[in-house]
């Protein structure tokens, strides 16, 4: 198995900011902003995008984390799992704009539980989504608004992305 | 898992994320859209020979929150007034497309039979057999026991918990199930009853107590789980009077004060009130029957998931 490094953690570092302010800029500003991440390293990015965009508006962004396990498509060809935490902000979503965080998108179906999650919760006035690594191979018409790194990659790839939150580094790696 | 039949089923780890999971469904308890897609296209049948009125509500509702069919069925009014047998009844439902039985009858050893022959493919849950075990009404007890005890109870046991099961301990599936899956998690558990219906072979001599008083001295229990007395099941005369029981093994003002005030009070319903347990206990703060009745949805959502959601087993 070869391994090839991405992403480092200073390159890491950079998309993180660099999706931070696009998000400031689409949304004109903090105001009105949720960040939802899909667990697990999602919600860590929702995370760290929120504290560089307290840092540079000084606007506290409210947090929370979507868990798509029960909405998933594939859960009668995939052996049981068992979900992960949601907590959505006390104050709602209906009516703010909500930014769904993930690290790696794929296919896609990943993202399609989610806006159905994000329906149980509240209406939403926008749903936009960033993503780490946007890897291609898209099954669903979505599209990501906000992407760290593009990385055309071969479906026999693997692409790990690491935190150190859970992964003790920051890296992103593609394993083949 | 493909069958829930006994809480024995269950191994230490098995119990406590049985339980994570139960307490991830109870968050959805609480918002604003009751429901998930998880289930949907699924069938759930529940086959109640005996009469229920928690049990089966909470089994429905709990696989209507996840968005599965329910079909109800109650023996009463039905082909089995006419004498159908259990296996034809059940092989008629499942030639309807049930993906779960959700199955109440008393004759203990019913579920066991259902889902060890090959009568039907379904998943069997044992939702109470006779005098035998009813696991998911001991995952809703060792749930509310688990809240009553943590802040933050994911990932924990019942590790040293003192319980004190009181009343009919032979012929309750309540106790029995809650013998086997309390002791699994940690927990102590010891019995009170008539010396008729409280057998030494379930938890060993030194585990029983024949007078209430005696046993919240010597236990100083954490948890007391009254019990019904049922008197659908009492063939023969195991003791004096009700108002002996009541007086003798009863829970009331008096008992309740000689417990810690942290001491939480169980009743898996329906209750007799003034009977095992008189109104005053029933509705102080130190019972939770009602958090065990809202536990019992959760619980059934995460069984309902864990047996009905993944590849089908083939065992």
């Amino acid at each position: 198995m070869s391994k090839r490094t991405v992403l480092s953690a200073d390159d890491l570092s950079r998309a993180i900011t660099r999706i931070s302010h696009e998000i400031l800029e689409a949304n004109h500003g903090a105001e009105n902003l949720v960040l939802l991440g899909i667990p697990t390293r999602g919600v860590f990015l929702a995370e760290r995008i929120s504290s560089v965009i307290k840092k540079h508006s000084g606007h506290e962004v409210q947090v929370g984390s979507l868990d798509v396990t029960l909405y998933r498509d594939d859960l009668a060809k995939q052996p049981t799992r068992g979900p992960g935490v949601t907590s959505v902000p006390s104050t709602g979503i209906t009516g703010s704009t909500v930014v769904l965080v993930d690290d790696v998108l794929y296919s896609g179906r990943t993202v399609r539980a989610a806006l159905d999650a994000l329906n149980d919760h509240g209406r939403p006035k926008a749903v936009l989504l960033a993503v780490l690594v946007d890897r291609g191979h898209r099954e669903l018409p979505i599209r990501a608004d906000f992407v760290g790194k593009n990385l055309p990659t071969s479906s026999v790839e693997h692409i790990a992305v690491k935190l150190t939150e859970t992964d003790g580094v920051d890296e992103v790696v593609i394993e083949s | 898992m493909r069958h829930l039949l006994s809480a024995a089923d269950f191994s230490h780890d098995e119990a406590v994320a049985m339980l994570d999971l139960a307490e991830d469904m109870a968050e959805v308890n609480d918002r604003e859209v009751k429901k998930l897609p998880t289930l949907r296209g699924k069938t759930v049948v529940n086959l109640f020979f005996e009469d229920s009125t928690r049990t089966r509500i909470s089994f429905e509702l709990a696989a209507k929150r996840l968005s599965a069919d329910v079909i109800n069925f109650a023996a009463k009014g039905s082909s089995v007034s006419k004498g159908e047998s259990l296996k034809d009844t059940a092989q008629t439902l499942e030639a309807m497309g049930a993906d779960a039985i959700v199955l109440r009858h008393s004759s203990s050893g019913s579920a066991f039979r259902l889902a060890h022959t090959d009568w039907v493919d379904s998943s069997i849950i044992n939702a109470g057999d006779g005098s035998h075990e009813h696991p998911t009404q001991a995952l809703l007890d060792a749930m509310t026991i688990r809240q009553s005890l943590n802040q933050d109870v994911r990932g924990k046991d019942l590790a040293g918990v003192r319980v004190l099961i009181v009343g009919d301990i032979s012929h309750s599936r309540v106790a029995r199930s809650n013998l086997l899956l309390l002791t699994t998690l940690g927990a102590e558990v010891h019995v009170c009853g008539p010396a008729t219906l409280a057998p030494s072979s379930l938890v060993g001599k030194e585990r029983v107590h024949y007078l209430l008083d005696e046993a919240i001295r010597q236990v100083q229990p954490d948890v007391v789980m009254m019990l019904r007395v049922q008197q659908e099941r009492m063939t023969a005369s195991f003791f004096p009077t009700e108002r002996e029981y009541s007086r003798v093994w009863g829970l009331n003002k008096s008992r309740l004060s000689a417990l810690d005030d942290k001491t939480i009070v169980l009743h898996p319903g329906p209750m007799n009130r003034g009977l095992e347990i008189d109104a005053a206990s029933a509705d102080s703060k130190n019972s939770k029957v009602l958090h065990q009745v809202r536990n019992g949805v959760s619980v059934r959502m995460a069984v309902l998931y864990s047996l009905l959601s993944g590849e089908k087993e083939n065992a």
